[in-house]
Formats: C-alpha cells, structure tokens, sequence
C-alpha cells in the first residue's frame, strides 16, 4: 500500500508544481506543450503495456488514438449530452473497438501482429477519409467542441484545459502504474518473458493478451480524447500511420523498461519537434541522425540507460 | 461507392484491357519491390523498413542517369547498381549492428534512415515534383488490344519485370550461391559452420535487394512522378505483399502483387475513396484464414 501512496502524493506534487508554473511563466507556449505532452504521453504509456510488459509490438495503435478523438468530437458534435458523458462514452466506443480487433489481431505471432495492427489503423483511417458525410473526410472534423463548461469550469479556457490535461495524465498514469503492479502486471511481464511457461502456469494466455489489449486501447482514447479538445475536433493526421510512428519512437527514445519512460520519450520528441523545427527546414535529416545517434550509442531508452547506470535492476522488455 | 462504373468497365472490353494493363505494371513493381523485401526477411528475418526508400533513390539516380546519359537502359542500370551498393552501406554501417535486437529497434533505425534520406533528396534535388517523360525509344504510338489502349512502355516493363523474377528464381533454385542462400534462411549457424562466410553472404543478399528496388525504380521514373517520400506508399504496399503471399516466399509475392496492382486499378473505379482500404481488408481476411500468408511457411 505503502507505494501506491507514495505515487499518489508524487502525482498531486506534479499537479501542484504544473499548476503554480504558469504564474511564473507567461506566455500559451508552455501550456499548449504540456497538453500535448500529456495526450502524447498517455497514449505512449499505454502502448507500452503492449510493448515493454506484454511483448506485444503494436504497429497501429494509433488506432484507438485517432478513434478516441473522432468518436469524443463527434458525440459532442451531434449529440446533446454532456462532456463526461462523452468522454465515458468515447472508452466504451474505444473498448468495444478493442475487443474485436483485439481477438482478430492476438493470435498472430510476432511481426505478422504487428503487420495487422497497422493495418487494421490504415483501414480506419479508409473508412474516415472516404466516409465523408460523418467525418469530414480529408479536411477533418471541424466546426470545434461545443458545450466546454463543466460544473462551472470552461475547457475552452487555455489555463483550465491545461490543469485537465495534467489532471488526466497524472491519474491515467497512476492507474496504468497501478495496472502493473498488480498480479495481472506480473502475468502480462511473464508471458512476455516465456509464453509457453505462462501457460503451463495456468495463465490463459489469449485472455490476458485481450485484457491488455483493451486496456491499452482505452488509455490510448483517453490522450485522444485530450487532444480532441485541444485542436477542437478531429483531424485524419490523428489516425494515420505517423501518429503510431510517434509513439513507437517515444517509448524505445523514453525507455520501454521504466514505467515512466515513455512520458520522457514523449518529452524529447515534442521538445526536439519544437526546437528543431524552428532551427532548419531539414526536420527529417535532424531527427534521422538525432535518433541514429540514440538508437546505436545509448541501445537502449533513456531512462533504460540512466536505471542501469544508477545501478538498478536490468531494464526487461527491448534486448 | 460506384459500382455502376464497375460493372461498366468489366463488360467493355476496352475498358477491362486498360484497368488490367495498369494494374499489371502497378503488381510488377511492387513485385519486384517486395521481392526484395522477402528475400531479405527469408534470410535475415530482418524487416527492411526502409525498403521502399531503396525504391525512391533508385528512381532518382535512373532520373539523373537518364539525363546525364541519355540513355534509358543505363539510367534502370545506374539505379539497380547503385542500389546495390547503398544495400550493403546499409546493411554494414546500421543493420549489421541489430541483427537479433527487438523488431521496434530495427524499425527505428530504419525509419531514421527513411527520415535523412528524404530530405538528403530534398537538398540534391529540391523538393519539387520531377517527370522524366517516355524514353525517346517508346515516344510511339500505344497499341489497340480489343479497343484497350496498351502504351508498349508498359509491355517492356511487365516483360522486364517478368524476367528478373524469372532469373531470381532460377539463381535461387538452381545455382550454388541459391543453395547456400536457401540454406542461410533455414539455418544460419550451421551454413556459417560449414565454413561459408555469413557475413560475406548477408551483405549480398542486401545487394541482391537493394538491386531490386533500385531497378523498379528506376522503371517506374518514366511512369510515376518523382518526389521525396515517394518510396512510402509503395512501402506500405508491397508489406502488403509479402504479408499476403507469404514472408519469404518469392512465388507467393508475385501472385500476391498481381492481386493487389488488379485491386487498386479496378477498386479506382468502383471504389475511389476506399481502394487502399480494399487492400487492407484484403490482407486482414488473408491473415485471419492463413496467419503465415498463401505461400508462408507456417511459423516464421
């Protein structure tokens, strides 16, 4: 019990800290980073209870990413209910979603999981950019989020959606924390450490593989969600391959053996998307030898690479 | 959604002959794309992410040769061979050094590679969009099959297409160096323990797979508009392929490439905003009835 306090009081810490920052710091620049770096860092983290725990490498989760934001904007849209209405809805949709592609895609092996998880998200992807009249096709969902209000606090306000945005990250994170800690997070490392003894043990394995897959899928909606309200509707950019791309690179950048690397993977490709963006025209070669450099001196993620210097246990996941 | 159209094409003949040409060079080349691909996976159970990069600077050095020389079968040469030496550039400086690692490092890298070598294209050749233009050899008029318009361009390339798959075969299946590649694939540790040279062997099955993608390349510049980030679509569908026809296996990518080049030429007329989403559904039914593809072994 004593680590699940310990967590909880570090997250209101972060909340508290992230709240006081904008008063120092003027200016929307930090805010708009931080919202993003909380919808990218929830997805990442729940990408990476596939990847580092379960051993499952999802090429396309982007998926429930981008479903996540389309289903929240257009309930908001088209619907008259309210935003947390919306929002539970959207994991329900997200769930549902999950469990059909889940139980399609978890019994492929290795590379051909990944091969159909992607695409299973460029197919979505088909459907939104050629089902014009529901989703706007390729200009995307616009015409903004309405109904922002909750219990007397304006979404639409920049500062209040950045507290909702560390809010939600700081318990999507303790909850997923929470996730692999339990008896269930040591079921997900075993079978990705030896399937074949997980199952002798009595775990079954498809169950536990759905269960995650699921999971993951809801968390993944929930950055969708927040990032639905940032850009105020949906964008075909949000289900494309790329969007998985970035998670991907944030968790092997991040770390995919700490719970919290993929957060500062997610840290370091906003800020290198930031910094050098502004600096040259030539993102791509920037980025390509960045990552080069990262990939092939580090091997490992960062926080990986700083566990093991500072003499902790083996980072497991990525050898 | 436009099956009217659809239908339409299939019962006039003119129009059946021209969808069937069109996607019949689209299915050459992603063939020969893919069967690069497989080849390199079947034996190095490597995933070359940046394989259709291979596609995109092969096209631009046969683009570069084209002009320099005049000659159009130099400038397919020039970009099969430089290909070929970009593939174990490749393989030596980066690949080599996460043979074994997780399949997410190898994507990585790979994807470092895709990211500095579409802007390494933006800056030798701008990031405009290029034409190369017919080859002076094929600026004739196109033939009339059954009222179907067939540019003899398209013929040659389907013929080239056809024989290098062809001669990939054959060395595969009937020369020494086919044997020990075969072998490679099966088991690595015991062909380096009969004392062939794995090193010497995984760097030329790159060559071989670079040399591929290079050509296509390069046949495919007088009929695909050149631009960086090009090889990105043929990437994805030519994955597509070896997933569908099997990964490593070469017969399976060309069935597997006919099928989808027909899917996407027919599909744009019955379905213009959903073809890629066809493909996708294609290669979904294919995995969930025959996880290992048409022609794959069974676990990989």
């Amino acid at each position: 019990m004593g680590r699940i306090f310990r967590d909880i009081a570090i997250g209101i810490l972060a909340i508290a800290v992230l709240a006081a920052v904008p008063h120092l710091i003027p200016g929307k620049a930090f805010q708009d980073f931080v919202i993003r770096c909380s919808s990218m860092a929830l997805f990442a983290t729940s990408l990476n209870l596939l990847v580092g725990y379960t051993g499952l490498s999802s090429f396309g989760h982007g998926l429930f990413f981008g479903l996540g934001t389309y289903s929240f904007a257009l309930l908001m849209q088209r619907t008259g209910i309210s935003l947390p209405m919306a929002f539970i809805a959207t994991l329900l949709i997200n769930a549902v979603t999950a469990v059909a592609v889940g139980a399609i895609c978890i019994r492929l092996r290795l590379i051909y999981f990944a091969f159909v998880t992607l695409a299973m998200q460029m197919l979505m992807h088909s459907i939104i950019i050629s089902w014009v009249g529901l989703t706007g096709g390729d200009q995307g969902l616009q015409g903004g989020i309405p109904r922002r209000v909750v219990a007397g606090i304006d979404l639409g306000n920049q500062y209040n959606l950045y507290i909702f945005a560390a809010v939600v990250l700081v318990i999507g994170l303790l909850i997923m924390r929470h996730i692999v800690n339990t008896s269930f997070g040591t079921s997900l490392r075993m079978i990705r450490d030896n399937e074949a003894r997980a199952s002798f043990l009595g775990i079954v394995v498809w169950r536990v593989k759905l269960t995650v897959f699921v999971l993951s899928a809801v968390f993944a909606s929930v950055g969708g969600i927040v990032m639905s309200l940032f850009v105020s509707g949906a964008y075909p950019e949000l289900i494309n391959w790329p969007i998985s791309g970035d998670a991907i690179f944030a968790i092997v950048m991040g770390g995919v053996g700490s719970f919290l690397g993929p957060t500062v993977g997610t840290m370091i490709l906003l800020l290198l998307n930031d910094v050098v963006t502004r600096q040259t025209e030539y993102y791509g070669l920037a980025l390509g030898i960045i990552i080069l450099a990262f990939a092939l001196g580090l091997r490992r993620g960062l926080l990986d690479f700083i566990t093991e210097r500072l003499g902790g246990r083996p980072a497991g996941g990525i050898s | 959604m436009d099956l009217d159209a659809l239908l339409g094409c299939v019962t006039s003949s003119s129009c059946l002959v021209t969808q069937t040409t069109s996607g019949l060079i689209v299915g050459m080349l992603l063939f020969m794309v893919a069967a690069g691909l497989t080849l390199i996976f079947g034996v190095l159970k490597i995933v070359n992410f940046a394989h259709g990069t291979f596609y995109m600077l092969g096209a631009y050095i046969a683009y570069s040769a084209f002009m320099f020389t005049g000659s159009y079968v130099l400038g397919v040469l020039a970009g099969g061979l430089g290909m070929a030496i970009f593939g174990v550039i490749f393989e030596r400086v980066l690949i080599s050094r996460v043979y074994g690692a997780n399949v997410l490092m190898q994507l990585l890298i790979c994807y470092a590679v895709v990211l500095i070598c579409d802007d390494l294209v933006k800056i030798v050749w701008g990031p405009d969009f290029y034409a190369m233009g017919m080859p002076p050899a094929f600026q004739v008029p196109p033939l009339f099959i059954a009222g179907g318009v067939v540019p003899p361009f398209y013929i040659m390339l389907i013929v080239v297409a056809l024989a290098i798959g062809g001669a990939l075969s054959l060395l595969l299946g009937l020369t020494r160096i086919g044997k020990i590649i075969r072998a490679a694939a099966h088991n690595p540790n015991m062909v380096s323990a009969l004392g062939i040279n794995t090193t010497l062997l995984y760097s030329l099955v790159f060559a071989v797979g670079g040399m591929l993608a290079g050509l296509a390349g390069g046949l495919a510049a007088p009929v695909r508009s050149l631009t960086p980030g090009m090889g990105f679509s043929i990437l994805i569908e030519s994955f597509i392929v070896t997933v569908i026809g099997g990964m490593g296996s070469i017969g399976g990518a060309l069935i597997a490439a006919v099928v989808l080049g027909l899917i996407r030429s027919f599909g744009t007329i019955g379905f213009p905003l959903f073809t890629e989403g066809l493909m996708y559904i294609a290669m979904i039914i294919i995995l969930v009835f025959k996880p290992s593809g048409l022609f794959g072994k069974e676990i990989v």
